[in-house]
């Protein structure tokens, strides 16, 4: 997102999501970012996943464990509470398989930390609204017919989501692109970051 | 020359003691045993920076720099030197041969000391685990207690694999490259059509021909398959397209298409430098290789090993999936474990050719081994 030569908002707010020492998955880890960002300042041991070629490179030039893989078969080849946290940030929209990979997080982590663009942030609606175009904000940056994300959730759905499947909410962090978000998330947050656990 | 480690020369360690005889997988006892080997770069002082070499079915020992006067150098000179994937300016890099060889160490065409005559079919049946016994004594001689990497292609990957299973302590990671776990029975088909390619010639003579030539025919047939099996498609296409050696097409024969001189000139070379009754015996060692079903892991104790396992989306004779099952197997252990599926159109050829991609995992991979354990 914005700011990339520092440090990423939702890099940050997940950081300090994790407890320190613990073991963390990323699930499209990109670049490794993320997984660096906890290395150094929570002590984890990290495993990323990730499909594209290029950015293993760039994950094993900072010395991070990767797999080069899909999220859907690398995720459910790992054995029950495998890792303390399980993390999916801007990736789960893009899964074909959304809620099968849910469950498998959930199985395979103790905890699960989802970060996905909110689909009703007010610059959206606004674009849908009124100007009658698929909304490109910098959270959906693509055009529609580039876009890698197949699923487009809000931050309501999510919730709903997880009170419908018995899923326990226990930590709910909403962003723009500058700063957190704490009334009506779900018209002036961009990103939504939940971490959940099985009830 | 440049980043080359120079001239090399083969060593040759030699283990004649009563207690350096290996009890072989079959039951069987080998000794005395010679194993050839190269050695490239410093040993440190508290012997922490070794990186064992394995080399593929028809390699050697001879895996960088150059021997006095020769032009080539040796077959993984693009990765091992200074400043190179293996640094050997930080490394120290052996490279070793295999028992049941032909180029330096104990094999079928060695002298049995019973008998003062080669051993031919009387040399006892190896498998890939005998080979790492053999090599653990050379690593031993040499000093280490603990490899900072094992690292092979093929063949190599498959002796990678084997020492995490027989010695995980002795071993700080692992980079298996284009292998597999267990051998397919595709595999074993292709090696069982070379086998029957040397023991139909009729020079093999049930594997006494050392008096007289090779089955040089059915060695260069089975080797022309083998050449087959590591190329592409595309590869080929790339290569020799349906390119003729001459303008036209003979009406014979002869080798019209560059495939076919191609074919040829491999099978004729090989057959000077490489043992038929060695090619018998390493391919059956090869499909006898089987440590799926937890047999990587056989052992009680927590394997610390670290991963890197690096497959080529073009290999077809050991294609990414079996790549896969091994970090499969990693995964359900708890082994922190990087994987690479190099995009490449080279076939199985690639771990020899994809040097750029290569170097870029594995010098990063083994600088954090290496810091780590420090």
């Amino acid at each position: 997102m914005e700011n990339k030569q520092n440090q990423r908002l939702d890099h940050k707010f997940i950081c300090d999501l994790v407890n320190p020492n613990s073991s963390v998955l990323d699930l499209g880890c990109g670049d490794g970012g993320l997984l660096r960002l906890l290395s150094e300042k929570k002590q984890i041991s990290g495993q990323g996943v990730e499909i594209n070629e290029q950015e293993i490179y760039k994950c094993v030039e900072k010395g991070l464990n990767v797999l080069h893989g899909d999220i859907d078969t690398e995720l459910a080849e790992y054995k029950d509470k495998s890792f303390d946290y399980v993390i999916l940030n801007e990736s789960l929209q893009q899964v074909i398989h959304l809620e099968q990979v849910l469950i498998n997080a959930l199985r395979v982590g103790k905890k699960v930390i989802v970060g996905f663009p909110n689909f009703t942030y007010y610059k959206s609606r606004f674009q849908v609204f009124f100007l009658g175009r698929t909304p490109i904000t910098a959270a959906l940056p693509y055009k529609w017919y580039q876009t890698p994300n197949l699923h487009f959730l809000t931050i309501y759905d999510f919730k709903h989501y997880c009170s419908e499947k018995n899923i326990n909410i226990e930590q709910t962090i909403y962003l723009n692109f500058k700063k957190r978000i704490y009334f009506f998330p779900n018209v002036f947050a961009n990103t939504g970051i939940f971490q959940i656990s099985q009830k | 020359m440049e980043n080359s480690v120079g001239i090399v020369k083969l060593e040759y360690a030699k283990f004649s003691q009563a207690t350096d005889i290996i009890e072989l997988e079959s039951g069987q006892k080998l000794g005395p045993i010679t194993l050839a080997y190269e050695t490239y770069g410093q040993l440190n002082a508290e012997k922490s920076n070794a990186v064992l070499i394995v080399h593929a079915f028809s390699g050697d020992a001879h895996a960088a720099g150059y021997y006095a006067g020769a032009e080539k150098p040796g077959w993984w000179d693009d990765m091992i030197g200074p400043g190179k994937a293996f640094d050997t300016n930080k490394y120290f890099v052996i490279c070793s041969n295999v028992i049941g060889g032909c180029l330096g160490s104990t094999g079928p065409s060695s002298i049995n000391p019973l008998t003062n005559k080669p051993y031919a079919l009387e040399f006892p049946l190896i498998t890939i685990a005998d080979m790492v016994k053999a090599q653990k004594k050379l690593v031993e001689r040499l000093g280490i207690k603990k490899l900072l990497s094992v690292c092979g292609g093929s063949m190599g990957g498959m002796q990678a694999l084997q020492w995490v299973a027989l010695y995980p302590e002795m071993v700080a990671s692992a980079i298996p490259i284009a292998t597999t776990l267990k051998h397919s029975p595709q595999q074993i088909a292709f090696d069982e059509v070379g086998r029957q390619a040397v023991m139909a010639d009729p020079n093999w003579q049930q594997g006494n021909y050392y008096e007289h030539t090779q089955p040089e025919r059915g060695l260069a047939v089975a080797r022309m398959i083998g050449h087959i099996t590591y190329m592409s498609d595309e590869s080929m296409e790339t290569k020799f397209s349906r390119r003729l050696k001459d303008e036209a097409y003979s009406f014979s024969f002869a080798s019209d298409f560059e495939v076919e001189g191609y074919l040829r000139y491999r099978g004729d070379s090989f057959v000077k430098r490489f043992d038929a009754n060695s090619y018998l015996y390493i391919t059956r060692a090869m499909d006898y290789f089987d440590l799926s079903d937890g047999k990587l892991f056989s052992k009680p104790e927590k394997v610390n090993t670290k991963f890197l396992v690096i497959a080529f989306t073009s290999d077809w004779l050991y294609p990414v999936y079996q790549s896969k099952k091994i970090v499969r197997a990693l995964k359900h252990n708890n082994i922190d474990v990087t994987s690479c599926e190099i995009k490449s159109t080279y076939g199985h050829d690639a771990f020899l050719l994809e040097v750029k991609e290569q170097s870029r995992l594995i010098s990063h991979f083994l600088k954090g081994v290496y810091l780590n354990g420090k």
